[in-house]
């Protein structure tokens, strides 16, 4: 039984965002705030010849310019630029001295009492440069690639003679672009600096502790004179993993001028830092005449930065997700001199599942077989990458209830073969996978007199709805009405949390949650069995009820206590305890993953090629969903995502000058209202007792993997004609 | 005449002022402001009234979205200058209290955000969509609030909340 | 931002003797101010023309429709006289931009609205037409939205309005005043190539000011057509669109109107194109015929090649809808 977990509970901090009164990191003030501008390079490569700062520094208003050369003291070594999300490599240092390593990278701050005059004076500054040849086209880099410093699965068998020697096999290469993230609210950093030199700052960051580590480490500032504070996050989808160059900046401004500082980015700036990378993907694939995959031979290619190497795991999922004997993999790191990549909403999983779901769509036609069917003969409950079970695996099931309420079994196999007037229908469809994974993370519970309920932990809510799942935890556990439960979130002062990322918070800070809460629960019990003659004496926590204040037994609900006199008697207002959770020793016994079932319709204009997803139906496995309406609002912002990798998203590079040029949202595309039609989602009862404690695998990623393949399919299956090419537009679709 | 004398926004300011007369969710106010400040900009920057968003400040998003005179604008792409004896209404304003405004109890109750920072925009952009009175479609509504981005691609609960409030929404701004 | 004096006259004449030659007028301000956001304009001085009478929407006597240049777009669209005797103009406008947008942008506005190529729009590169003899940026840059249709060497930008392609079509004219007086400009002859002054977009001169748009009589209200091609399905600029309009006894085409957007420097017609179909049947054939003229001579370049034959087959659509009559209320 549960009184909030699974349910469909309105989020907790609805009210807030409804009526604009959740903060964001650019909204907090005080009386001494003053605001900075970034100037950005021009070039891509080479150094800084002069900055004349003379115009701008003239102007009423403006406080300070701030460049490489008139700087703060920095660290120098790259340890204190690691943050937890670095990739491997010498990381960017924010005016730390003349080398310009990529187009649009930060070469002054302007500084000044208002917005407004901040913008102008930075318009006025003139930067001599001295720029050198640079690179940034990926298919001229593609020699100069090289090994990927990550672990990969090991290879099996012999893939590339059991290709060679197989009846029905296929040779693809997909490309992707790269993408932006572009979340609502810009990036953005307050830094409000106290007359004691201490600092609060309001990061826009997937990590307050992640943000407040790294201020300290570069600027060299004690531990505990940092406070990171976010509250609320407008949206990240991976940007905030890492610090932004804002952060240091704006840090950088209020240390100097010994003012709050208040720094946004401009959207175009949004194009200046990470983004997912363009990758060539190369795949054969192989089957035997049943249908059984025989070999996988999965090349990537990806871009990375001059100076850093990006990885993420985009070629792992083809050694897992199906039986195949046979198996090679290979991935590579062409560097450009463009900013590092950064980990995008299901980093990796995306482009690699894009490219295996798209192959396994062309060897199935070519074995004849149904798309679907194809896949479930290849399906396997055992890692064939570890040789370990899943944990849980209802990938059957997705595929059986998602076909089932999308109509798969009236799909005809040719291509071209249904219509709807001028319009080519398909049908197509492609499997998701994600990891399911804990991190260790720690969480504080406090129960007050008043009866209020207050958990905490140093998480972040990104639109996630961590708030409202946390607090349906707690709840739980507690047995008291949502209205008496807070969480607290988004401050570095916190019981330590992950990154908020890679679909693990549930399970990782929701485990430390339940933990936290039944630590003061047992401290509660043991509290009530120091009575004399305490009717509680003899139970442990499993035969007691926490509800509504009040803890009674299970076998006998009228001896009962409230929790309230227990603190009374104790003489505290209130009690806490905290706890760490951690992955327990078992998952090491199994491979924990999400997955997920994606059947899609698309319109194609005959004569035009533009295409309409018409419906969506995706069925996700993905454990236990314990908050409903933030959890089917993921996958569907999941699904939106995929209709805009498929067919809208990509950064355009001009080659020639290594800066992206649709560096705005008019011109970058994702979707707007009108793109978006009929989407279902169908959750798959699935049950694991592995993954935690909670049964909870998580879902930020697993609604947008697979949906850029089931999109390319179905164009395929409408038009005949396979783009390999993301995004699929119009003029790839046409003849 | 009004005798409170002009709100001088940035006592700094090197350049002419011009002094407007703005009402803004009900209330009079007499401002002082540099010709290029922004509607949003003085609501965000100089007004302390960070519940319009600034998602892109060139009219590409939709966050900005407020109803000047009962009309929805971007008010990134307005002079506040420009808009001298204007009835400004934003999402602060359309709350009783604890008394949400319909459009805004259905996009809680619909879950038609994730982040909340397209959502001033949306609601209001809604409520200016129902008194254009142009929308009588699924289709509509979506075509007509193409104008406001979600990256969050919350779209489908948007529009379930739109249906939720029109009828509520009918007469346009509630009193 | 630059900085810039503020004003805001109350008459045309006003208006037009306070703006200086470095000066700009302002209306709707939703292209302007975003230029001036990104640098790109950087006028010393506004003249707010909101205040001037032009605002009106009347009929004249020719039995036309005059549109004050400050009806703002979303008005026109909506007005009933529009609608029922142009519901060309009425589609064109609302395939563009947000509805926030079209409450706020005027008619004249939407005439002088810049291009959205990016290099115009990044200082940080680049271009001939915001700052001559820079070189072209996009000429080997990214040019999957640029002209396929009237470039130069020089230039390959488009004009991104909507609304400017149904104006064409439906051979609207627009009044200016100036500090010479009064003139009438053919929407054919407002806009302009790009030829080796890339800078200017039109003919219209730097103190001179529109007044209003003026509409024919002729509103095509039966067989009209505006397809607008793009790459999501709302809010995004045109990579093609065909604004068509005939007039028909029987199957047989009396006049034919053909204007395209998103491939040229200005709203595109070719009067030869439209004569051919004069007196013709209205068929698919004929259509594609007439598309063929319309591109001939067409060049693309490495992103945008596509749009030559896109272009033709939007035109064939269009032609096809508006001969069905699919649209006319």
């Amino acid at each position: 039984m549960t009184a909030y977990l699974g349910k469909a509970v309105s989020r907790v901090d609805g009210p807030l965002k409804v009526t604009g009164k959740a903060l964001y990191a650019g909204e907090f003030g005080t009386a001494d705030l003053c605001t900075g501008y970034v100037v950005n390079s021009s070039i891509a490569k080479g150094r800084i010849l002069s900055i004349d700062t003379q115009a701008a520094l003239s102007v009423p208003g403006v406080l300070d310019v701030i460049t490489h050369e008139n700087r703060p003291e920095i660290a120098s070594y790259n340890e204190n630029y690691t943050d937890m999300d670095a990739a491997d490599g010498k990381h960017f240092r924010p005016l730390y001295n003349d080398r310009i390593l990529f187009n649009m990278q930060p070469v002054a701050l302007v500084v000044a009492e208002s917005f407004e005059v901040a913008r102008y004076a930075a318009s006025l500054i003139r930067v001599d440069y001295e720029a050198e040849p640079h690179q940034a086209d990926l298919y001229a880099q593609r020699s100069n690639a090289h090994k990927a410093p990550t672990p990969m699965p090991p290879d099996r068998g012999d893939a590339d003679s059991a290709w060679a020697n197989a009846p029905v096999k296929i040779e693809a290469e997909y490309h992707s672009p790269a993408e932006f993230h572009n979340p609502m609210e810009m990036h953005a950093s307050t830094v409000i600096y106290s007359t004691d030199g201490k600092l609060t700052v309001h990061d826009k960051t997937q990590g307050v502790q992640n943000s407040a580590q790294f201020i300290s480490n570069i600027f060299g500032l004690p531990d505990g004179d940092v406070r990171v504070v976010t509250p609320f996050v407008g949206g990240a989808f991976g940007s905030g993993l890492r610090p932004q160059y804002q952060l240091v900046l704006a840090t950088m401004a209020a240390l100097k001028l010994k003012r709050s500082v208040r720094l946004v980015l401009s959207r175009e700036q949004m194009f200046s830092f990470g983004h997912r990378p363009e990758t060539i993907q190369h795949f054969r694939l192989a089957c035997d005449r049943e249908g059984r995959l025989v070999s996988t031979i999965h090349e990537v290619i990806g871009e990375t930065s001059s100076f850093e190497d990006f990885t993420e795991m985009v070629v792992v999922w083809s050694a897992s997700l199906y039986q195949c004997p046979n198996l090679r993999l290979d991935y590579k790191l062409a560097p450009l001199d463009l900013y590092t990549p950064l980990d995008m909403r299901a980093p990796g999983a995306v482009l690699g599942m894009y490219a295996l779901e798209s192959a396994m769509d062309e060897l199935a036609y070519a074995a004849n077989i149904d798309p679907l069917e194809f896949r479930i003969r290849n399906f396997t409950d055992i890692d064939p990458a570890s040789n370990k079970p899943y944990s849980s695996k209802e990938l059957l099931e997705c595929y059986r209830q998602g076909a089932e309420r999308f109509g798969w079994s009236k799909r005809s196999q040719e291509p071209r073969s249904m219509r709807d007037g001028k319009q080519l229908v398909g049908w197509g469809m492609a499997t998701g996978v994600w990891e399911a994974m804990q991190n260790p993370a720690s969480a504080k519970a406090v129960i007050n007199i008043d009866g209020s309920l207050v958990v905490s932990s140093a998480t972040a809510d990104i639109g996630t709805g961590t708030y409202t799942v946390m607090t349906q935890i707690a709840a739980e556990v507690f047995g008291l009405p949502l209205e008496q439960v807070t969480f607290k979130l988004g401050d570095s002062i916190l019981p330590k949390a992950p990154l908020e990322g890679g679909s693990f918070t549930v399970s990782s800070v929701g485990s430390a949650v339940k933990q936290a809460c039944e630590t003061l629960q047992q401290q509660l019990l043991d509290q009530a069995k120091e009575e004399d003659q305490s009717p509680f004496s003899n139970l442990e926590l499993d035969g007691v009820v926490f509800e509504d204040g009040e803890i009674y037994i299970k076998a006998a609900p009228s001896e009962r206590v409230k929790i309230a006199d227990l603190l009374k008697k104790g003489g505290t207002p209130s009690m806490e305890a905290s706890a760490t959770a951690s992955p327990k020793k078992e998952r090491d016994d199994y491979t924990t993953a999400t997955h997920s079932a994606v059947f899609v319709e698309v319109k194609v204009d005959e004569d035009f090629g533009t295409i309409q997803v018409s419906r969506m139906v995706s069925a996700i496995a993905a454990g236990r969903v314990l908050s409903l309406k933030p959890g089917r609002n993921q996958i569907l912002g999941g699904m939106v995502w995929g209709i805009g990798m498929a067919m809208q998203e990509e950064g355009m590079l001009d080659k020639d000058l290594a800066r992206w040029m649709n560096h705005n949202i008019a011109e970058y595309h994702f979707p707007v209202n009108a793109d978006v039609h009929d989407l279902d989602v169908i959750f798959v009862e699935e049950h694991d007792e592995v993954v935690n404690p909670l049964g909870a695998k998580g879902i930020g990623e697993i609604g947008i993997v697979g949906v850029a393949a089931a999109i390319a399919n179905a164009v395929y299956h409408a038009t005949g004609k396979r783009v390999r090419d993301l995004p699929i537009t119009l003029d790839k679709v046409f003849e | 005449m009004n005798a409170t004398p002009a709100r001088q926004l940035r006592p700094d300011a090197g350049a002419d002022t011009h002094t407007i007369s703005l009402n803004i969710n009900g209330k009079q106010h007499e401002l002082a402001v540099e010709p290029w400040t922004t509607l949003l900009d003085l609501l965000r920057e100089h007004l302390d009234m960070t519940g319009t968003k600034k998602g892109c400040d060139h009219g590409q998003c939709g966050a900005c979205t407020v109803l000047v005179n009962g009309t929805r604008i971007n008010s990134c792409l307005s002079l506040a200058v420009m808009q001298d004896g204007a009835e400004v209404t934003t999402i602060e304003g359309l709350a009783n209290g604890d008394d949400l405004h319909p459009m805004q109890a259905a996009f809680v109750e619909q879950d038609a955000f994730q982040c909340g920072y397209c959502t001033p925009g949306q609601i209001c952009s809604a409520i200016g969509m129902i008194a254009e009175g142009k929308a009588q479609t699924r289709d509509e509504i979506r075509e007509q609030m193409s104008g406001n981005l979600c990256r969050c691609g919350a779209y489908n609960n948007i529009l379930a909340a739109i249906e939720q409030a029109i009828p509520a929404c009918k007469g346009g701004l509630r009193e | 931002m630059n900085r810039f004096s503020y004003s805001k006259p109350q008459q045309v004449n006003d208006a037009i003797q306070q703006l200086s030659d470095t000066g700009r007028f302002i209306a709707g301000g939703t292209n302007l101010l975003d230029l001036m956001k990104e640098n790109v304009a950087r006028p010393d001085q506004l003249v707010d023309i909101n205040a001037l009478p032009l605002r009106e929407i009347e009929t004249t006597q020719a039995g036309g429709l005059r549109i004050g240049a400050l009806v703002k777009n979303s008005t026109v669209a909506y007005h009933p006289d529009v609608e029922r005797v142009y519901p060309l103009l009425s589609q064109a406008i609302l395939a563009g931009a947000s509805a926030q947008l079209r409450n706020m942008a005027s008619t004249g506005g939407n005439l002088l609205q810049r291009t959205r190529c990016y290099y115009f729009y990044d200082i940080g590169t680049p271009c001939n037409k915001r700052e001559p003899g820079s070189g072209c940026g996009a000429l080997n840059g990214q040019n999957r939205i640029h002209a396929i249709l009237g470039h130069s060497d020089q230039c390959i930008a488009v004009h991104p309005s909507d609304m400017a392609v149904a104006l064409a079509a439906l051979e609207a004219t627009v009044h200016v005043s100036g500090p010479d007086g009064d003139r009438v400009i053919p929407m054919s002859e407002f806009h302009r190539l790009p030829g080796d002054t890339p800078h200017l977009d039109t003919t219209l001169g730097q103190h001179e000011l529109i007044t209003a748009v003026e509409l024919p009589p002729r509103g095509f209200a039966e067989n009209y057509a505006y397809v607008k091609i793009r790459d999501r399905a709302s809010y995004a600029f045109a990579l093609v669109s065909v604004a068509a309009a005939l007039e028909l006894n029987g199957n047989t085409i009396g006049t034919a109107r053909i204007a395209l957007g998103g491939v040229a420097h200005k709203p595109w017609r070719k009067p030869e194109a439209e004569a051919l179909l004069a007196g013709k049947p209205a068929t698919e054939e004929n259509f594609r015929a007439a598309a063929e003229l319309i591109l001939q001579g067409a060049q693309g370049f490495e992103h945008n090649s596509f749009k030559i034959e896109l272009a033709k087959r939007a035109i064939v659509r269009a032609l096809s809808e508006a001969a069905s009559g699919v649209n006319a209320k």
